[in-house]
C-alpha cells in the first residue's frame, strides 16, 4: 500500500523513538552488567578490581538477600490478593444502577492520584499513629489497645498503604470491563431464571478472567518495585522487616557506597521482572492487530 | 437496554456504595482537614471534625519557611518538559508505526513494551554514576531526561492505539478529491488525532507528577520536585501533621482534578490498550 517514499519517511519518523529507547536500554543495563564484576565501592573509587561472579555469590547468599526476597514476595502477594479480592467486588457495585454514580467513581479512584510520598505521610502520621492517629483513636473508642504499627506489624502497614493506592487501579479496570460486558447475556441468563450467584459464577467471573490477569501482570510489575512508601516509612527496618528488593539495591549502591553488590542485585531484579514481563508482553500481543 | 430496576435495589446499592466510597477517599479528606487545623488540634486526641477554629496559617507557613513554590515550579518545569518532549518524540514514531507499519511494527510495539518492564532499580547505580560523571545530579535537566525516557514507552503506545482508531476510508476520500499529502495532514488528520494525543499528554504529566524513584534518588534540594519535598518531612522536628497535610494538599490538588478527567485514558494507557 504504501509507496517506497513513505516507507523510508516512515523510518525516519519512528527511528528517534527506538534509537533513543535503545540507547537508554542497552547502555545503563551495560554498564550494570560490566559493574556487577567488579569490587567497586564509591568510597574507594579507582581501586576497582574484576572479581568475575563474587558478586552474586555475595548478593545472593547474603541472608538479607532472602529476607528481603521474602518480603518481597510478601508485599507483591498480599497487595494483590487485597486489590483483587475487594476490587472485583467494587467493580460489581459501582456498575450497579445508583444515585450520584460518577461522585462514588471520583472518591473511589482518587487514591490513585495521590503522590506515593504524600500517601506514606499521611497514613504513617494521620491514621496509623500509635498515640494520636484516627486508627489509634477509633481502637481506643472500642476498648482496644491501638496497634504500634511501625514497630509492631511494620509490613503490614506498608501492604495497607500501598493497597489503598493500588485498589483504585483494579476497580477502575475491572469496572471498565464490566461494563463491557454484553447486557443481553445477562438479560438472557436472568430470565432463564439464574440467581445472581450463578450469573455471577457463570458469565461475570469468566469475562472477568483477563482483565483481572491484566490488573496481576501490572500489579506485579510496579509492586516488585515499591520504593517510595518505604523509603519515607520505615526506612527498610526496623531491622530488615520491610527491606525489599528494591530497597536493598538502593541501601547498597547509595548508603554502602557497594556498587558492584548492587549491580549484580539489579540484574537479580530485572531477571524476575523479566520472567513476568514476558507473560505480559505475550497476552497484550495477542490482542494487537497491526 | 432499559431494564426495570426495583427502587430498593437502587436505594440499596447507593448506600453501600457511597459508603465504600467515603471509606477510600477518607485518608484524603482527613488531610484535607488536617491542613486547616492548628498543629495542636491535629495532634488532639479525641480529634475534631468540623468544629475547629478553621485557618489558613499552615499554607501560609508551608511557603514562607520552606519555599512551596520552588518545589511546586519544580514539579511543573519536570513533568511538564518531560511529556512536552516525549510527545515530540512520540508523535512520529506513533504515527509512521500507524499509518506505514511493515512486517516489523508489532515487534518494535512490544520491544519498547519490554523496555518499560525493566525495573528502575535496575540501572539505579549506572545511571546515578553518569548523573554524578555529567553534573546532572539535583538538576531540572537530568530529571526532565529521565522522565522523558522512562515514559516514552507508554506514550508512543498510547498514541498508537489512539491514531490506529483514525479512519483510513477518510484519507482515501481526501486522496480522491486531490489533496496533497501536506493539506492531508492538516485539515485531515491533525483534527482528528488532537484528542488521543491530549489524552496522552495528560496522562503521562499525571505519572510524572507523581513519579517518586528517579525524583528521590536524583535530587535532593536545587531541583527537588514535590514528591521529594514532601519526603522531607519524613524527619521533622516537633509538630508537623497540619503543616504535611497543607503543603500534600497543594500538591496533589492540581493532579487530582487532571486525573478525575482522564479516568478512561488511564485504564487505556496504563493497560497498554489490553483493556479499553
Amino acid at each position: 500500500m504504501a509507496t517506497q517514499q513513505t516507507q523510508g519517511l516512515a523510518r525516519g519518523l519512528l527511528s528517534p523513538a527506538v534509537g533513543l529507547l535503545f540507547v537508554w536500554m542497552i547502555v545503563p543495563l551495560a554498564m550494570t552488567i560490566y559493574f556487577s564484576t567488579l569490587r567497586y565501592s564509591l568510597l574507594d573509587p579507582g581501586a576497582e578490581t574484576f572479581i568475575g561472579l563474587d558478586n552474586f555469590r555475595y548478593f545472593l547468599t547474603d541472608p538479607a538477600f532472602l529476607a528481603s526476597l521474602l518480603n518481597t514476595l510478601v508485599l507483591v502477594g498480599a497487595v494483590l490478593a487485597i486489590t483483587i479480592v475487594l476490587g472485583v467486588p467494587l467493580a460489581l457495585l459501582l456498575d450497579q444502577p445508583m444515585i450520584g454514580r460518577n461522585i462514588v467513581r471520583l472518591m473511589v479512584i482518587a487514591p490513585f492520584f495521590v503522590m506515593p510520598t504524600v500517601s506514606a505521610l499521611v497514613w504513617k502520621n494521620l491514621l496509623l499513629h500509635p498515640v494520636s492517629g484516627l486508627l489509634a483513636w477509633l481502637s481506643t473508642l472500642v476498648g482496644v489497645t491501638p496497634i504500634d504499627w511501625f514497630n509492631d506489624a511494620p509490613m503490614l502497614a506498608v501492604i495497607l498503604i500501598v493497597a489503598w493506592q493500588w485498589l483504585p487501579f483494579a476497580t477502575l479496570i475491572l469496572l471498565t470491563a464490566l461494563q463491557s460486558q454484553d447486557e443481553e447475556q445477562k438479560e438472557a441468563a436472568e430470565m432463564d431464571g439464574a440467581g445472581a450467584f450463578s450469573t455471577f459464577f457463570h458469565l461475570t467471573l469468566p469475562h472477568l478472567a483477563r482483565p483481572i490477569t491484566v490488573v496481576i501482570l501490572i500489579e506485579t510489575i510496579f509492586l516488585l518495585t515499591v520504593f517510595a512508601e518505604i523509603f519515607v516509612t520505615t526506612g527498610g527496618g526496623p531491622g530488615l522487616q520491610t527491606t525489599n528488593i528494591a530497597f536493598m539495591i538502593y541501601s547498597q549502591a547509595l548508603i554502602q557506597y557497594d556498587v558492584g553488590s548492587a549491580s549484580a542485585g539489579g540484574l537479580v531484579a530485572v531477571v524476575i521482572a523479566n520472567i513476568l514481563a514476558f507473560f505480559l508482553v505475550r497476552i497484550v500481543g495477542r490482542n494487537l492487530e497491526t | 437496554m432499559a431494564r426495570r430496576v426495583s427502587p430498593t435495589r437502587i436505594v440499596v446499592s447507593t448506600v453501600a456504595a457511597w459508603a465504600c466510597g467515603l471509606l477510600i477517599f477518607f485518608p484524603i479528606l482527613w488531610m484535607v482537614l488536617a491542613s486547616f487545623k492548628t498543629e495542636l488540634e491535629a495532634f488532639a486526641i479525641p480529634p475534631s471534625f468540623l468544629f475547629f477554629e478553621w485557618t489558613t496559617e499552615n499554607y501560609i507557613t508551608v511557603q514562607t519557611r520552606s519555599d512551596y513554590f520552588h518545589h511546586a515550579m519544580n514539579s511543573i518545569v519536570i513533568a511538564g518538559g518531560s511529556t512536552i518532549i516525549a510527545a515530540l518524540i512520540a508523535v512520529p514514531a506513533a504515527w509512521s508505526m500507524a499509518f506505514a507499519p511493515t512486517r516489523r511494527t508489532k515487534d518494535i510495539l512490544l520491544w519498547m513494551l519490554s523496555t518499560k518492564m525493566m525495573p528502575a532499580v535496575g540501572v539505579l547505580v549506572p545511571i546515578y554514576l553518569i548523573f554524578k560523571n555529567l553534573d546532572l545530579l539535583d538538576t531540572r535537566v537530568g530529571l526532565v531526561a529521565i522522565l522523558c525516557l522512562g515514559n516514552l514507552p507508554i506514550v508512543v503506545w498510547m498514541l498508537f492505539t489512539y491514531f490506529k482508531e483514525i479512519p483510513r476510508d477518510i484519507l482515501e476520500a481526501a486522496r480522491m478529491d486531490g489533496a496533497t499529502v501536506e493539506r492531508e495532514l492538516i485539515y485531515v488528520l491533525t483534527p482528528m488525532a488532537i484528542p488521543g494525543i491530549a489524552s496522552t499528554l495528560l496522562l503521562n504529566l499525571i505519572l510524572a507528577w507523581n513519579e517518586a524513584f528517579w525524583t528521590l534518588n536524583l535530587s535532593t534540594s536545587q531541583a527537588a520536585p514535590l514528591t521529594v519535598f514532601i519526603a522531607s518531612y519524613s524527619s521533622p522536628e516537633g509538630l508537623f501533621w497540619a503543616k504535611l497535610s497543607a503543603a500534600s494538599t497543594m500538591a496533589i490538588a492540581p493532579i487530582l482534578v487532571l486525573g478525575w478527567f482522564s479516568q478512561r485514558q488511564l485504564v487505556r494507557g496504563l493497560t497498554f490498550g489490553a483493556v479499553k
